[in-house]
């Protein structure tokens, strides 16, 4: 089973709730929990250990200059910006490439060559006991996120039980992270700005069609507004999270409430189980 | 024969210099010699990224070997130092003949490219 951790909005807990999952899962099966945030991975804070690096790679358009006839083609084909044809050479700009190799496609004469570029790399540990985390982690200033996910995703491929991290936002990240899962925890927080989010996300998540439940973390006690919209488009509400000085300060120190806090890993239990029952998978 | 362009809000050379390079609504071509100016509407106003070498191929299509403009970023600066094209600074409000006055002159800095 796969699991996708998305929300709306930054800083309202998937990461948290994906750490604590995945410890309170590990006590008892293997599992391996995927960090797609991939410019700002952070769950190897939870999990500290050695990590093995796979670097990412992506194609991008080197030009034979003996072959090139500068005809324009290529330039005016990217759309992004990459070739740029003048009056003795095309200038390449690999780092504005985003590798869909349309340039070489188009090239009439067969200047167009691919070469691999590295723009990120994937971080495996094994930190815990039957735990693999595997961190995608995107170079600064890269733009294809979506590339080092799917690295992310593909190392992570063969286990029985995979959670994957989301980034925030709802943006093309989001929908790779999304992409195959079976279903979808979906955080929020009961404030306005959550709530707003919450619904963009909701709709993704239906767009894609994957089913999701949702958490409600930082809780305040008067969730209404969030509990009404969840009951109106049929989201169940899995699990609460207060807010609270003592959850708050396991946190800070980087713990898991899973494994600190009485009472907590038999939540994440059930919500492991509710996310089974909602993707339609025995647990 | 030196053809000059200029990013500019609108068409014609009596039309405000546009500040921004790749996305300036128009760019205009001037002939210094014979005057003849043309005007290209910039079709990368909306695009999504990459628009300074894109603009700057644009230039080059056209024949220029001289722009002014307020401002080019770095990968504009790239393309434009790789293609023999001078970049001069407007950084008044006035219009593509004012620029193009100021820049026959010898008045205008040119842009640092590297």
């Amino acid at each position: 089973m796969k699991i996708a951790i998305a929300s709306g909005k930054g800083g309202t807990g998937k990461s948290t709730v994906a750490a604590n999952l995945a410890c309170m899962l590990s006590r008892t099966r293997e599992v391996a929990l995927v960090d797609c945030d991939v410019e700002e991975p952070n769950l190897h804070l939870f999990f500290p250990g050695s990590a093995v690096d796979v670097p990412v790679t992506t194609p991008v358009p080197e030009i034979d200059p003996a072959r090139c006839t500068l005809c324009g083609e290529c330039g005016k084909f990217c759309r992004f910006g990459a070739l740029s044809v003048l009056k003795d050479r095309v200038l390449v700009f690999p780092h504005l490439c985003r590798s869909c190799g349309g340039c070489s496609l188009v090239c009439p004469q067969g200047a167009v060559r691919e070469v691999s570029r590295t723009i990120g790399r994937v971080a495996c540990s094994c930190p815990v006991p039957r735990l693999t985390l595997v961190s995608g982690i995107l170079n600064e200033g890269e733009v294809q996120a979506p590339a080092v996910i799917r690295a992310a995703k593909m190392l992570a491929q063969g286990h029985l039980l995979i959670l994957y991290d989301a980034s925030p936002g709802i943006a093309c990240p989001v929908i790779e992270t999304l992409e195959g899962s079976d279903a979808c925890i979906l955080v929020t927080e009961s404030t306005p700005f959550g709530l707003h989010d919450l619904r963009l996300a909701a709709e993704v998540v239906d767009r894609i069609g994957i089913p999701a439940g949702v958490v409600i973390n930082r809780s305040d006690g008067r969730d209404e507004e969030t509990l009404d919209f969840c009951r109106e488009r049929g989201l169940p509400v899995i699990m609460t999270i207060p807010f609270s000085r003592e959850i708050a300060a396991v946190q800070n120190r980087g713990g898991l409430i899973a494994a600190l806090l009485p009472g907590w890993e038999e939540r994440f239990a059930g919500l492991f189980e509710a996310m089974a029952k909602i993707a339609g998978v025995s647990p | 024969m030196i053809i000059v362009g200029i990013t500019a809000r609108a068409a014609g050379t009596d039309a405000p210099v546009e500040q921004r390079f790749g996305r300036a609504p128009y760019f205009v071509f001037v002939d210094t010699e014979t005057g003849n100016a043309e005007s290209v509407e910039n079709p990368l106003v909306d695009a999504a990224g990459g628009v300074g070498p894109r603009a700057v191929q644009i230039f080059s299509e056209h024949g220029a070997t001289a722009i002014i403009t307020g401002q080019v970023g770095g990968n504009a600066a790239k393309a434009l130092e790789a293609g023999g094209i001078k970049a001069y600074a407007y950084r008044g409000s006035g219009s593509v003949a004012d620029a193009l006055a100021e820049y026959t002159a010898g008045n205008l800095q040119p842009l640092p490219l590297a």
